[in-house]
């Protein structure tokens, strides 16, 4: 069982994923360079946080068209886990794995801080070992986290229960305080906050352990 | 093959917060503008294409549009195609 961790350029979490996945959980991971179209072995993909193609033209879309893409999406249909982490989750909704979109922060500030989270459904295997209402502390760093969604996709998201995690105190004018979402199916999961970089205590927390444990749970 | 120019106006959709719009509105109301109803910050993109004629560019370039540089999720785009004075027809 190995995880995938993609490398763009650009990409400035991918250290910090291999180092919690890796070094942190023990659980066995590779890098993954976005040229290469060759997911066999792996079992879960992980598109970290950073600044793919330095987010030119919008956050994700040209990372979009990067060749281990086309790979992912057949991965995804198969039912591989993907987690995409911050510039990650933004790439998935330019891919069209996710809904909606992440657009500029409401005070247009680029916020980094450790903030409280709600968990809003355990139906996943993302967060079945949280309680649902259940309380945790991840940390934020973003400029671009303002999670935007018509209507429609909001009333879809909420009665196919794939609103995971919400802002206690909304920092960035989400819709629905939104910080991550699922597909129906459940292997995909975007989050803005960033749980790799809460798997350890000397660190200031381990809140995000068991997210990247479910990369590798059956 | 003939020359065109063209110039793509993209723009957050009038239901999307532009939180960049409202701080230049803020600041023109500063500078002393007065009577500013509206202010939403969007992107123009300059392209020129080869293409064999009007119809195959406009093909090209909506494709360009919708599928790169707008995300019609959060973002409506408008094309303006003219054919370059340079270019000579064949």
């Amino acid at each position: 069982m190995t995880i995938g961790i993609v490398v763009f350029p650009g990409s400035n979490c991918d250290r910090d994923v291999y180092w919690a996945t890796k070094g942190c959980l023990g659980l066995s991971s590779r890098f993954l360079w976005h040229e290469s179209t060759d997911l066999d072995g792996l079992d879960a993909i992980v598109l970290p946080g950073g600044f793919s193609y330095g987010d030119y033209l919008r956050c994700g879309a040209i990372a979009r068209f990067a060749p281990v893409l086309s790979s992912l999406i057949e991965f995804v249909k198969n039912g591989g886990k993907v987690l995409g982490i911050c510039n990650g989750f933004q790439i998935l909704t330019e891919l069209g794995l996710l809904p909606g979109a992440l657009t500029r922060n409401k005070n247009l500030h680029f916020i980094c801080n450790t903030v409280p989270l709600l968990v809003s459904s355990k139906r996943t295997k993302w967060f079945e070992s949280f309680k649902c209402g259940e309380e945790l502390y991840l940390p934020i760093a973003h400029g671009e986290g303002c999670y935007q969604c018509s209507a429609d996709v909001l009333n879809k998201l909420q009665e196919e229960d794939s609103i995971a995690l919400r802002y206690a105190n909304n920092p960035n004018g989400s819709i629905n305080d939104i910080a991550g979402i699922t597909n129906k199916e459940g292997n995909v999961l975007g989050m803005m906050p960033h749980p790799e970089r809460a798997c350890d205590n000397e660190l200031g927390g381990i809140d995000g352990r068991n997210i990247l444990q479910a990369l590798l749970a059956k | 093959m003939p020359n065109f120019h063209a110039k793509v106006q993209v723009s957050l959709r009038t239901s999307v917060l532009d939180p960049a719009g409202e701080a230049a509105k803020l600041a023109a109301a500063k500078l002393g503008i007065k009577g500013l109803t509206k202010l939403r910050i969007g992107k123009a993109i300059d392209i020129e294409i080869e293409a064999s004629d009007v119809q195959e560019a406009t093909t090209q370039l909506e494709l360009l549009s919708d599928r790169l540089l707008a995300n019609p999720v959060i973002e409506d785009w408008n094309l303006e195609l003219s054919q370059s004075k340079s270019s000579s027809i064949t």
